[in-house]
């Protein structure tokens, strides 16, 4: 009985091995914080539509790489005319949709003009904005024309917001995704989990994994417990940085700390007594003790920013010394503005921890050159109601997390209230070229007239801190445009 | 006996109707736009507007309300603005997670909390009853969510015994449907029998006290009889109304412990709705709750009518 039993377990260890040494694990369960509201990225601004769908499900004419980079996606290549107004992109062959039918240039236009209409639900319609006229040539070959030059129209083709979608599906790709990616959608267990599965027909570079579910753990304490029960294998965005600690000493799992395209600054009313003043912003902006806030708000991770750009871009300047940390220098221009006595304002905090943490910390640093500010906590939704749209407010912390997006200080009734015509005009320029070093150039006077004059407190990137089973391989270390991006993903046993 | 019941169930309808004002008042004062939400902070107010009157968001107060109400008569709870799916088929997928956690947890701790009531009831002030009430002090003081969290580690990260927290769905097969639904059910009972064995425990001291047991005893009734015939019956009424109570919180109150194991219950729902500003999904789900819970307390006062002779009679 005994030896029957030795047997049996040897014989079980002996096929267990056997297994593992023949293939590798297929199926990852990836942890999310915020489920999406629902999966169609043309038509909804939630960033957890994006970290599901994109390259997994969807695609478009491009696609931006890990590291920010554009790529060719379901165009093979593309040329651009002499005076940069025309995109002639040819396009990939034998590609279809998840339901079977085909890909060619009618859905490339159809997927534009739908994101261009007059009712357009896509939240990103500005992507659009310069194009003309889109022509389908022959079934593999589309061409876009632009009203006027614009440098970034490859880059914009890469958002989640420019996939290509078919006629036929479009009207239902809130509950039932069908895209050209390697994945295609299986099923949405409402609150719970949305599951991939590993797509025949895909045209391109076949996938490791066969199934992929997104699943949602909205409580930062329930997270640790998931990974560490390995029920989750990934989580790309981990809610909880105090508990890193834990998983950095576990040699079963390895955290990997990247940047997102996340802009955290102290938002000032420009618009609103005292903030109209330049002087009253220079004071915020030197009593701010970056260090202090990136360590309290971040734990130490995010990057000081000095103006609203990306360190990680290649566009980006170190303007972090325009107002270094000088409480004396802050009270001396108060006094200067007439504030001397000090004065009250609020500090609208939405609901994120960086929000949260730092708002806290900004508040005492305020309160020691005199300004008392009140701080009203707020959900999203009040937020966007009465910060973002009535520009009801005084302070307020947020991340502006869309990639390369300086442009919205040129932006009419913006919520900063800031209005410099000197930094319109560069904003105009750069949309108008395509010349990488003059872009440069631009890129980098814009940067430096928003830093001079204080329109915002710069305060850090924010970082994308990821924690994953050792095992896995192929998952992004930064955060270019919102995304889990699957398809270079694999088990290495 | 009908004029009774005539009289609760016209008090319930009334409820009913001042409840469905109040929601719809609340959340129209509630700031916060729909429309805004879905579409970020890169949409223009021109863009917002337009998606505004396609949901019929641009249309007057009491024509919203009455067209609201009006649909719930006929059981249409409407679309959900942002899944752009009927709010009865997201009610009905939570529901069939909610209501079996609701009915596991209130027959675990009724079948805990009862038993344990009339043992500490039976000896007061001895060990057992010390014992017991201690216990219990402890089961009502210690929040359901940490409670939860001691569950997970213990069972889920350390023995391996069951998920950390998700839900299968019942396709899955049932066992492991219920095994999803094990921790949580009994982090939400413990708390809930710690304070129904209180209840129970003092509705049973009360009535012991009372002249017709010791008439009871005296006349030679065996102590177990007259405490299971006798006292039992009439320590029911507390007993009860605070199980009707429960009930209800633990259908919809189980936000936290919903949160904790990420199951997707109405309480869920109902907090998702809210950040998002799916206002006609909180609307029609607090309305069907607020429904079920008037629909609870009339079978308990039913059921008062029942266990209590008197209440009859007063008609």
């Amino acid at each position: 009985m005994r030896l029957w039993k030795t047997v049996l377990a040897a014989t079980a260890v002996a096929l267990g091995c056997g297994t593992t040494a023949l293939a590798a694990r297929t199926d990852l369960v990836l942890g999310m914080v915020l489920e999406p509201p629902h999966l169609d990225p043309t038509a909804g601004a939630a960033a957890a539509i994006r970290e599901v769908t994109y390259a997994n499900i969807f695609e478009g004419l491009t696609r931006i790489g890990p590291n920010g980079e554009v790529l060719p996606d379901l165009a093979e290549s593309w040329t651009i005319s002499e005076d940069g107004k025309v995109y002639t992109f040819k396009l990939h062959t034998g590609v279809k949709f998840h339901d079977g039918t085909d890909f060619d240039a009618s859905d490339v236009k159809f997927s534009l003009d739908r994101a261009r209409a007059e009712n357009s639900q896509n939240a990103q319609k500005q992507l659009f904005a310069a194009i003309d006229t889109v022509d389908v040539i022959d079934p593999a070959t589309v061409k876009v024309t632009l009203k006027q030059p614009q440098g970034s129209f490859l880059y914009n083709m890469g958002w989640g917001d420019a996939v290509i979608v078919a006629p036929e599906s479009a009207e239902t790709n809130k509950e039932k995704p069908i895209g050209t990616g390697p994945f295609k959608f299986q099923n949405w267990a409402k609150g719970s989990s949305v599951t991939l599965v590993k797509s025949d027909n895909y045209w391109g570079a076949p996938v490791s994994l066969d199934k992929a579910e997104f699943r949602f753990i909205p409580d930062a304490s329930a997270a640790v417990p998931a990974m560490l029960s390995g029920d989750v294998q990934a989580f790309p965005n981990m809610p909880t940085s105090d508990s890193l600690s834990q998983f950095q000493s576990d040699p079963r799992f390895k955290v990997v700390v990247g940047s997102t395209e996340g802009e955290t600054i102290l938002a000032m009313n420009n618009g609103k007594p005292p903030f109209d003043q330049i002087k009253v912003r220079q004071a915020i902006s030197y009593a701010l003790d970056r260090k202090a806030i990136i360590d309290g708000a971040s734990e130490g991770l995010g990057q000081p920013i000095g103006s609203h750009m990306s360190p990680s871009s290649k566009d980006y300047v170190d303007l972090t010394g325009t107002y270094p940390h000088d409480a004396a220098k802050a009270k001396e221009l108060l006094k200067e503005a007439g504030l001397e006595g000090g004065t009250k304002v609020t500090l609208k905090l939405p609901p994120p921890p960086y929000a949260r943490l730092g708002g806290e910390i900004i508040a005492s640093q305020l309160r020691d050159v005199g300004i008392e500010a009140e701080i009203i906590p707020v959900e999203w939704a009040q937020w966007l109601d009465q910060v973002f749209t009535k520009k009801d407010y005084d302070l307020t912390i947020v991340s502006h997390v869309e990639p390369n997006d300086i442009g919205i200080y040129a932006r009419k009734d913006y919520y900063f209230n800031y209005q410099n015509p000197e930094f319109n005009k560069v904003i105009e320029e750069l949309d108008l070229t395509a010349d990488e070093g003059k872009r440069k150039e631009l890129l980098g006077k814009a940067q430096k007239i928003l830093a001079d004059g204080a329109v915002v407190g710069f305060l850090f990137e924010l970082p994308k801190v990821g924690v994953w089973d050792a095992k896995i391989e192929g998952l992004w270390q930064n955060q270019p445009v919102p995304a889990n991006d699957l398809t270079r993903v694999k088990w290495n046993d | 006996m009908t004029a009774y019941l005539l009289k609760r169930v016209a008090i319930a309808f009334a409820t009913l109707v001042l409840a469905s004002i109040v929601v719809f008042a609340v959340l129209e004062i509630l700031p916060g736009d729909p429309a805004r939400l879905m579409l970020g902070m890169n949409a223009t107010a021109e863009q917002v507007e337009q998606v505004r009157t396609q949901m019929g968001l641009n249309d007057p107060l009491l024509l919203r309300y009455f067209h609201w109400v009006g649909n719930l008569v006929l059981l249409d709870f409407g679309r959900s603005y942002t899944y752009s799916v009927p709010v009865i088929d997201l009610v009905r997928e939570r529901v069939a997670v909610s209501l079996p956690l609701a009915l596991i947890a209130l027959a675990l701790s009724t079948l805990i909390a009862i038993p344990v009531g009339l043992h500490a009831a039976s000896r007061q002030g001895r060990f057992g009853d010390t014992v017991s009430m201690g216990v219990s002090q402890i089961g009502v003081a210690i929040p359901n969510f940490w409670f939860a969290l001691l569950l997970i580690y213990l069972f889920a990260v350390w023995l391996k015994w069951v998920p950390a927290g998700g839900f299968p769905g019942w396709s899955a097969g049932i066992w492991q449907a219920l095994k999803a639904l094990i921790l949580p059910a009994v982090a939400l009972a413990l708390p809930q029998a710690a304070i129904l064995a209180r209840v129970t425990r003092q509705a049973m001291i009360e009535v012991l006290s009372e002249d017709y047991i010791r008439t009871a005893r005296a006349k030679g009734m065996p102590y177990r009889a007259v405490l299971w015939r006798h006292a039992l019956r009439n320590a029911m009424i507390p007993v009860l109304t605070i199980l009707g109570l429960q009930f209800a919180f633990l259908l919809a109150g189980t936000i936290i412990i919903e949160n904790v194991f990420y199951l997707p219950g109405l309480g869920r729902l109902i907090f998702q709705a809210i950040t998002q500003r799916d206002l006609i999904v909180v609307e029609s789900v607090v309305m069907l709750l607020v429904a079920t819970v008037i629909l609870v307390n009339l079978v308990v006062d039913f059921s008062y009518a029942m266990i209590d002779p008197r209440l009859r009679g007063r008609s």
